[in-house]
């Protein structure tokens, strides 16, 4: 291999004082420690509404418990649904998308490096205006809370009748605040793809991770926007006497529906996007194969953004729309199923012959696909509208999107973590702990969201905060509740890889997975400047070029 | 870090990809454009929807010269660009001017208008849905008219201080890429209001 490592003198001494290194991080523009800001404050969000979860979860544990008031139940659902969406999801695939993209293209940066910066402060001061209404929502009067209108907020529970108080305006502003930043880092991240890739690089030959991300980067633009309208319309509408969503001045609350879901529904292939584009470039690594069908894995990959534009109302079957408005979005998710599906089995024909190697990032991809494919298929299910009646607002559609994304989404920003790590940190993670980590997740992942479906077949309805016993539910509950205990001990282990990673400093080389795309070509961690001389490429695997100067891609690839 | 790993020599190789300004603007457009979307298809749902009056057909006159300023001034920042690119300061700066005056005398319209509207008519954002909605999409564009016109200020203050060069046609491009949004974001405002609404 014709990598050997130069040297480079150690970016930072570590002697410096913290208030220093600390100014660093606050005032930088550089993209991977953008990224790592982005990843760390996502972290801290998890831990967040995991706890919220837990104490959600114990409260359902056996009927009849009291350990929260409902009023208090509420106000878990919809910061739990918030902050795992705004700012665990959203920040984290950002923080990924930020700090691997310009590696990946052979960049120095991306392409607006203080829009980048100011995104990211937007992301998280809308995170902190959302927790800051447990102090602020009431005012100076008694205590504060935090929102209870549930992560849609639908009308009219947030008008100023039903709502008193500030608490939705903080849920409003966060939003908004944090769309703002959103579609900042769209538009860098669209701008980066498209005008500062290096020499060589076509649009054919970019890493899928690329493609995927441009796709989910277009959705936000398009879909991040609505949202916006509909924030200033509630504000509008709560401050300034607006008739928007106020059914009684002519106002219509189904309007906030399809408004919020013209957002809410893309945002889940934002979510998911990054998902895929992960598994694309973990799969391939770990099969010691190039992926399969790269052609038709973009054209799926597009495929599925042009369709997630047009199946939003599937979350407002149960509303009563007309049956031709009901046909047309049954038809439409139904047809995403198929570029989905072609994706599902490009990566399976991708492992197909290879010579696949069970490392933890490959597992946590094989955990992907496996629970991807049960999520795709109970969404399916519920994308029929009879059946989607009869299960709408139950825990079976509670189970089905939490297999989306935990068990598809977290997963593979799991193998993420485990994949890159060594390229962010220089170190490497442990093995040993790292496959607990998947172990641990993978039966209490499957223990709560498994079992979380029946008790929705058996009518059990979302966001009730307790319920009667005897009505077969009981048990279900308990299991669920059983596996918050292995998923809590599985992030425990993963927190203490990092830890393990952090002491031993056991150094992890340029390119610690013989893989093929560009920033593996780069030292670990990368220099500020990333690549002292930009890069050329010819194929879709510059390294495979590289180290194997007799068998190159670009003499086959068209 | 080995320095040269991807020096394959790819020959002679033809480098070129888009600007970031002219690719970035159009992704703030094409984000701007879905918040806009989203206020047009709420005010066209609720035409007709109001249960008191006043009725859009009481209400509006239709602001003929004002749209012809906002409009025209998209000729005169086309015009101000060339002279740039032509490093002709004079002209760029006269056109420049002529843009600011007519986004302000839109400006001034709308002003008019709503003060009319509030006064005479007595339609304020919470009588009706119309008020709302009426409203909140003509004050989303003025919005948008305003941050344009302090961009283009913030231009003309540096060309009066004598920092704004050959060189930078391409930014103002750009800016002027933002202008012809806001106009464009008009005509359908316009149409939508004035014409359909009413």
């Amino acid at each position: 291999m014709a990598t050997e490592s130069v040297a480079f003198p150690a970016a930072l001494p570590i002697s410096r004082p913290v208030v220093d290194r600390l100014h660093e991080w606050v005032t930088t523009v550089d993209h991977k420690r953008l990224g790592i800001l982005y990843i760390g404050y996502a972290l801290v969000f998890l831990c967040i509404g995991g706890i919220e979860a837990t104490i959600m979860r114990v409260q359902l544990m056996v009927p009849h418990n009291d350990l929260v008031s409902p009023q208090v139940f509420n106000r878990l659902f919809t910061m739990h649904g918030t902050t795992m969406i705004f700012f665990v999801a959203m920040p984290i695939v950002f923080g990924f998308a930020n700090y691997m993209l310009p590696l990946m293209l052979g960049a120095r940066d991306m392409a607006f490096p203080r829009l980048n910066a100011f995104s990211f402060w937007l992301t998280a001061f809308g995170g902190l205006l959302l927790y800051f209404s447990l102090l602020g929502a009431s005012g100076l009067y008694g205590a504060g809370n935090a929102p209870d209108v549930g992560w849609f907020a639908y009308a009219p529970l947030t008008s100023q009748t039903f709502s008193r108080g500030h608490s939705t305006d903080f849920w409003t502003l966060s939003l908004l605040v944090s769309g703002i930043g959103s579609i900042g880092t769209a538009v860098n991240i669209l701008t980066t793809i498209l005008c500062v890739r290096c020499p060589g690089m076509t649009l054919g030959k970019m890493p899928m991770f690329a493609w995927l991300i441009l796709v989910m980067a277009f959705l936000v633009l398009l879909c991040v926007g609505p949202l916006t309208a509909a924030q200033i319309m509630l504000t509008i509408d709560r401050y300034l006497g607006g008739h928007f969503f106020d059914v009684q001045a002519g106002g219509s609350a189904v309007v906030w529906m399809h408004f919020f879901w013209i957002f809410g529904h893309p945002e889940v292939y934002v979510l998911v996007m990054p998902a895929f584009a992960i598994v694309s470039e973990i799969i391939p690594v770990f099969s010691r194969k190039g992926l399969f069908g790269y052609p038709f894995m973009v054209a799926a990959g597009l495929a599925i953004g042009f369709l997630a534009m047009s199946v939003w109302a599937h979350h407002m079957f149960t509303v009563g729309m007309s049956s031709s408005a009901n046909t047309f979005f049954v038809m439409t998710t139904m047809a995403i199923g198929v570029p989905t599906g072609i994706k599902i089995f490009n990566w399976l024909a991708t492992m197909w012959g290879g010579r696949i190697h069970f490392r933890v990032p490959m597992l946590f991809c094989l955990g992907f696909l496996f629970q991807f494919l049960i999520a795709g298929l109970t969404g399916i299910m519920l994308s029929a509208a009879p059946f989607d009646w009869q299960l709408g607002n139950s825990y079976f559609v509670v189970a089905h999107f939490h297999y989306v994304i935990v068990g598809g989404i977290l997963f593979a920003v799991f193998g993420a973590f485990y994949y890159w790590f060594p390229k962010m940190s220089g170190w490497m993670l442990s093995e040993t702990l790292g496959r607990l980590h998947f172990v641990l997740f993978l039966i209490g992942f499957h223990l709560t969201f498994d079992f979380m479906h029946i008790p929705g077949l058996l009518g059990m309805p979302r966001r009730i905060y307790t319920y009667e016993p005897g009505r077969g539910w009981d048990i279900w509950n308990l299991i669920v509740t059983a596996g918050v205990v292995f998923q809590g001990a599985a992030i425990l282990v993963f927190v203490g890889g990092l830890a393990w990673a952090f002491f031993r400093r056991k150094s992890a080389g340029n390119d610690p997975w013989d893989a093929w795309t560009l920033e593996w070509a780069t030292s670990s961690p990368p220099a500020s400047y990333n690549f002292a001389t930009i890069p050329v490429v010819r194929s879709r695997r510059p390294l495979w070029d590289l180290k194997h100067p007799d068998d190159p891609d670009w003499k086959y690839e068209q | 870090m080995n320095a040269s790993p991807m020096t394959m020599t790819a020959g002679e190789l033809k480098w070129e990809l888009p600007t970031r300004g002219r690719v970035g603007m159009f992704c703030l457009i094409a984000a701007e454009s879905s918040i806009f979307v989203i206020f047009v298809v709420a005010y066209i749902f609720y035409i007709g929807k109001s249960l008191s009056g006043p009725m859009p057909r009481e209400a509006l006159e239709v602001p003929i010269f004002f749209t012809i300023c906002l409009l025209s001034s998209s000729l005169t920042i086309h015009r101000a660009v060339k002279a740039l690119r032509r490093a002709d300061l004079r002209r760029f700066s006269r056109w420049w001017l002529a843009t600011i005056a007519l986004g302000a005398t839109f400006l001034y319209g709308t002003a008019r208008e709503w003060q009319r509207l509030i006064y005479e008519v007595g339609l304020t954002i919470s009588t009706n849905l119309f008020g709302t909605t009426y409203y909140s999409l003509v004050g989303l564009h003025g919005f948008h008219v305003v941050v344009g016109l302090i961009l283009l200020s913030a231009v003309m203050a540096f060309t009066w201080l004598g920092s704004v060069r050959h060189e930078h046609a391409y930014r103002v491009d750009v800016l002027s890429l933002y202008w012809h949004f806001v106009d464009a974001v008009w005509v359908v405002v316009f149409t939508v209001v004035y014409i359909i609404g009413r």
